[in-house]
C-alpha cells in the first residue's frame, strides 16, 4: 500500500488528505464508556493513593504501591486478553497515559519503559512461544521489563553498540558481553530486551560482519547485574541503571526477530511508542495551564488581578495554543495508527519534538507567572520542570529526529528529482505546483478557509525552498544541519497547521465553533514562522552569517571554551 | 440475591454548580456526572457481603436515561454480578422523583425477589433521602436507614445507624431494605481488568410501562436559587457604637 502520510507529502509539495480530513474519530461507543471508565479508576488511583512529591523525594515508588499498580492492571495495558492484558488501543492508551502527564512523570516512566518500550519488542517481533512464555507476568507486572540499548559510547549513535553475543560451538546459546548505561527499570527487571552485535555472514560476499540482534534476556540465565540508582535531575522515582552482561548465556529461542535484524528492531519498537508521550504530555500541559490560571486569576499586583495585563495574557494564549496544537498532533497520530497507516514514522517524531519542546515552554512559563512562589518546592511545580528536561533528550534526542524528519523528506525530494531529469524540469514543475493547489476535495467549515488557504502557500513555498537547497547541496545536504533544521521545523509547523485545522473542523461539523480561534490563532503564528525560516533556508546573505557564526562555533571548540577575554 | 440500587448518575462532588438560566434547576447538560457516592458504598458493602458468602448474586439496578448504563457497569467493575437498566428517555430523567424510583424498585423486587435491598441514603442532586423509607412501606419491609456498621447472623441483621442523637442499633429480619451511609465502608475503585470483566456482565433493559409504573412527577420545583451572597462586614471601634448599629439595623 503506497504511502498517504500528509508529512511526506508536504516535501512534494503535495497537501495529502487522506490522514488528516475527517480527524481520526476512531473510538465506537463501547470503547469511548471503557476508557471513560478507566480514566475514573486511574483519577482515582493518582489522587488519593500516589503521591508523586513523596515518590520524588524517596527517588522510589513505595513497594505496596507496586502491588496496587498491578491490581489495578496498570502493566499490561496494550497485551492481547489471551496473555492477561487489557488488548487498549494505542488512541486508549494514549488517553490514560494523560494520567502520568497529568500527575506524576517518573512513574509514567517506570510504567513506560516497562511495557511502551520494554517488553514492546516481544509484541511486535515476538513469535507464539515467546509470547506464551513472557507476556502473561509482564502484563501481571509479577516481573518487570527494560530496553537495553544505550552505552557508554553509543547514544545516538545506535549502531555503534559494542556489547557482544557470540553463538557457542554446539549453536544452542550465545553468549553475550557488555554494559549499557541509563537503562530506566533496569536496576528492577527481569527480563532485558537487549541489542548486541552479533557476527553475520553476508549472503552475498560471504564476509563476516557485525549486526545488531535483538534479544530476550532473562536475569535468571546468570551473568546479568546492576548498578546503583542514578542519582537524576527528575523522573526520581524511576529507576535508572547500568546493566553488566558478563558470559550471559541466551537459548537461541530468545532471539527476537531475525539475527542481524536487531537495528530495525530497536527503532520500530521506539517508532511504535513514540506516540504516548504527545498524550502523556497533552495531560501535563493542562495541568499547568490550570494552576498558571488560577494564580493569574488571584493574584492582585499593583492595580489589579496579574489576568488584566496584557503581557500575563498573552502568555496564557501561548500556553494554550501549545497544548491544543500538541494534543491535536498526538491524537492525530495514534488515531492514524490505528486507522492501519502503513507508516507514520515522521509524524511519530514530528509529534515527539513539538510535545517535548512545547511542555517544556509552558512548565516554564508557568513558573515565570508564578513569580517566586514558583521556584519553591512546596508549590509543586519545579518538580515538573525537573521532570520535563529528559523529555527532549531520551527516546531519540529532538536534535535527532529533527535530522531524521528532514532527511527523509531530502530522500524523497531526491528521488522525485532523479526521476524527473534536470534543474530546469525541477524548477517547472515547481512552479506548476504554485499554480496547481485548487481547493481541498473535503468541506472545510467556512471560518477555517482562511487557514486553509496560508497551509496551502505554505506547504508551496516550503516544497520549492527544500528542493532548492536539495538541488543546491546534492548529496551534502547530510552535512547542512542548519539548513537541516530549518527544514524540520518548517515541516513539524506545517504538520502541526493540518492537525489543528482538522480538529477544529470536527468540532465545527458538530456545531461548535469554540476551537475556530484556537485553530487560526494557531495557524497564523505557525504561518509567520514558516514564513521566515523559508525566507531564511534562500537567503543568500544570511548563508553566510550562518557559516561565519559556525566558524565562531568551530574556533571555540579549538580554543576548548568561551573565545573573549575579559573586557577590563 | 441483593438489590443495589443506583440513582442516576449525579453531577461530580467538586464540580461547580450553576443555576439554570430558567431558575427551574442546575445545569446539567456537558457536567461531569458520578456515582452517587453513597450508592458507592452500597454497592461496597454488598460486595463485601458476597466476600463473605452473605450473600450469593448481586444485582444493581438503575433508573434513568442511556448514561446510566455507565453507571452501572461501574458497579459491575465493582463486583457486581448483572444489572437491570430501567430506561427513561433523556431530559425527563431529572423530572424522576422518589416515589417514582420507589415504585419502580417495589416492582423490581416482586420481579427478583431478593431478600436484601441497598441503597444509598440519599442522592447529593436532592438530598431527598425518601426512596428507601418509601419503598419498605410499599413492601412492607423493616428499614434500616442510615447505616454505618452492619452485619448478619442467624437470618437476620444488626444495623448501627447514625442519627442526630448519636449512633442506634437496631435488629431485623430479612427481607429488609437498607440505605448506606458514607462510615459504612470505604468503597473499593474498580481495576481495570475488573472493568474489562464488567463489559462481559449481562446488563437487562426495560422501561417504566414494562412495569406498569406511571412515573409522572407529584412534586413541581417552582424555583432554584443559589444562596445569597453574603454580605461585607462592618467593623466598629467600641461597644457602644455596636450598640447604635444593632439598634439602627433593628436587632434589639
Amino acid at each position: 500500500m503506497s504511502s498517504t502520510s500528509f508529512a511526506r507529502g508536504i516535501f512534494l509539495g503535495e497537501l495529502r488528505e487522506e490522514e488528516i480530513f475527517p480527524y481520526p474519530q476512531v473510538l465506537d461507543s463501547d470503547q469511548k464508556e471503557t476508557i471513560s471508565m478507566m480514566m475514573e479508576a486511574g483519577h482515582a488511583f493518582f489522587q488519593n493513593t500516589n503521591d508523586a512529591a513523596a515518590n520524588d523525594s524517596a527517588e522510589k515508588i513505595p513497594e505496596e504501591q507496586l502491588d496496587e499498580m498491578r491490581q489495578l492492571g496498570m502493566y499490561g495495558l496494550m497485551v492481547p486478553e489471551e496473555y492477561g492484558g487489557l488488548a487498549l488501543t494505542n488512541t486508549m492508551y494514549a488517553k490514560f497515559g494523560e494520567l502520568t502527564g497529568e500527575y506524576d512523570l517518573g512513574l509514567g516512566i517506570h510504567t513506560g519503559a516497562h511495557q511502551s518500550i520494554g517488553y514492546k519488542g516481544i509484541l511486535l517481533y515476538g513469535n507464539p512461544e515467546q509470547k506464551e512464555k513472557y507476556l502473561p507476568s509482564l502484563a501481571s507486572g509479577d516481573v518487570f521489563a527494560c530496553f537495553c540499548l544505550t552505552e557508554p559510547s553509543s547514544g545516538s549513535d545506535a549502531s555503534s553498540i559494542k556489547t557482544r553475543a557470540v553463538l557457542n560451538e554446539a549453536g544452542t546459546h550465545y553468549v553475550m558481553n557488555g554494559a549499557k548505561i541509563w537503562i530506566s527499570n533496569g536496576g528492577i527487571a527481569e527480563i532485558f530486551t537487549v541489542f548486541a552485535q552479533t557476527p553475520a555472514i553476508d549472503a552475498k560476499t560471504g564476509e563476516t560482519k557485525d549486526k545488531i540482534t535483538a534479544f530476550i534476556v532473562e536475569r535468571a540465565f546468570g551473568g546479568v547485574s546492576h548498578g546503583p540508582p542514578e542519582k537524576k535531575m527528575g523522573i526520581k522515582c524511576s529507576n535508572t541503571s547500568e546493566v553488566y552482561f558478563e558470559n550471559v548465556e541466551i537459548p537461541v529461542e530468545n532471539v527476537l526477530g531475525e539475527v542481524g535484524g536487531g537495528f530495525k528492531v530497536a527503532m520500530n519498537i521506539l517508532n511504535n511508542g513514540r506516540f504516548g508521550m504527545g498524550a502523556c504530555l497533552t495531560g501535563t500541559m493542562r495541568m499547568l495551564i490550570s494552576k498558571a490560571v488560577d494564580h493569574a486569576n488571584n493574584r492582585k499586583q499593583f492595580v489589579s488581578n496579574l489576568r488584566e495585563y496584557q503581557g500575563i495574557q498573552q502568555k496564557i494564549a501561548r500556553m494554550n495554543l501549545l497544548c491544543y496544537a500538541n494534543e491535536s498532533m498526538a491524537y492525530m497520530l495514534c488515531g492514524n495508527m490505528d486507522r492501519g497507516a502503513p507508516e507514520y514514522q515522521i509524524e511519530a517524531a514530528m509529534s515527539k519534538i513539538f510535545a517535548s519542546q512545547s511542555a517544556w515552554d509552558v512548565c516554564d512559563e508557568t513558573i515565570q507567572i508564578l513569580g517566586g512562589a514558583g521556584f519553591m518546592k512546596d508549590v509543586g511545580i519545579e518538580r515538573w520542570m525537573r521532570d520535563l528536561r529528559i523529555f527532549r533528550i531520551f527516546e531519540g534526542t529532538n536534535d535527532i529526529l529533527k535530522l531524521f524528519i528532514a532527511l527523509n523528506g531530502v530522500q524523497e525530494l531526491g528521488n522525485l528529482f532523479k526521476k524527473q531529469g534536470n534543474l530546469g524540469t525541477v524548477m517547472g514543475l515547481a512552479q506548476k505546483r504554485v499554480l496547481g493547489m485548487g481547493s481541498l476535495k473535503t468541506k472545510v467549515h467556512a471560518d477555517l478557509e482562511p487557514s486553509v488557504k496560508q497551509l496551502q502557500e505554505d506547504i508551496t513555498k516550503f516544497h520549492i525552498a527544500t528542493s532548492a537547497q536539495v538541488i543546491k547541496y546534492k548529496k551534502k545536504i547530510i552535512e547542512q544541519q542548519v539548513v537541516l533544521n530549518r527544514i524540520a521545523e518548517s515541516s513539524i509547523l506545517l504538520q502541526s497547521m493540518a492537525a489543528v485545522i482538522s480538529r477544529a473542523n470536527l468540532a465545527a461539523e458538530k456545531g461548535d465553533t469554540s476551537e475556530v480561534v484556537l485553530a487560526s490563532a494557531w495557524c497564523g503564528e505557525a504561518h509567520q514562522k514558516i514564513a521566515a525560516l523559508v525566507a531564511d533556508m534562500q537567503n543568500a546573505d544570511l548563508t553566510k552569517v550562518d557559516n561565519a557564526t559556525l566558524n565562531v562555533g568551530k574556533l571555540s571548540l579549538d580554543n576548548n571554551g568561551y573565545l573573549a577575554q575579559s573586557p577590563i | 440475591a441483593v438489590v443495589s440500587t443506583q440513582s442516576t448518575g449525579v453531577i461530580d462532588y467538586a464540580v461547580k454548580i450553576r443555576v439554570r438560566p430558567d431558575s427551574l434547576g442546575v445545569v446539567t447538560d456537558g457536567v461531569k456526572h458520578s456515582m452517587n457516592p453513597f450508592d458507592e458504598n452500597a454497592i461496597e458493602e454488598a460486595v463485601r457481603m458476597k466476600q463473605k458468602k452473605i450473600v450469593k448474586e448481586i444485582v444493581v439496578a438503575s433508573c434513568g436515561p442511556s448514561q446510566s448504563q455507565e453507571t452501572i457497569r461501574t458497579a459491575l467493575a465493582m463486583g457486581a454480578d448483572r444489572g437491570i437498566h430501567v430506561e427513561v428517555p433523556a431530559g425527563t430523567d431529572a423530572d424522576l422523583q422518589p416515589l417514582a424510583v420507589a415504585k419502580i424498585f417495589s416492582k423490581l423486587v416482586e420481579k427478583e425477589k431478593p431478600d436484601l435491598v441497598i441503597l444509598g441514603k440519599q442522592a447529593i442532586d436532592d438530598d431527598a433521602n425518601q426512596t428507601t423509607q418509601l419503598l419498605a412501606g410499599m413492601l412492607d419491609w423493616p428499614q434500616g436507614t442510615m447505616a454505618s456498621v452492619v452485619n448478619a447472623a442467624d437470618g437476620r441483621l444488626t444495623i448501627t445507624r447514625e442519627i442526630d442523637g448519636g449512633l442506634e442499633d437496631i435488629s431485623v429480619s430479612l427481607p429488609a431494605v437498607i440505605s448506606a451511609d458514607l462510615r459504612l465502608n470505604e468503597p473499593r475503585y474498580a481495576t481495570l481488568p475488573n472493568i474489562m470483566k464488567a463489559k462481559k456482565k449481562k446488563i437487562e433493559k426495560m422501561t417504566p410501562e414494562n412495569l406498569g409504573v406511571d412515573i409522572t412527577p407529584r412534586l413541581k420545583i417552582l424555583n432554584v436559587v443559589d444562596p445569597p451572597v453574603r454580605q461585607a462586614g462592618e467593623k466598629v471601634p467600641d461597644v457602644s457604637t455596636l450598640m447604635e448599629k444593632l439598634k439602627e439595623k433593628g436587632h434589639l
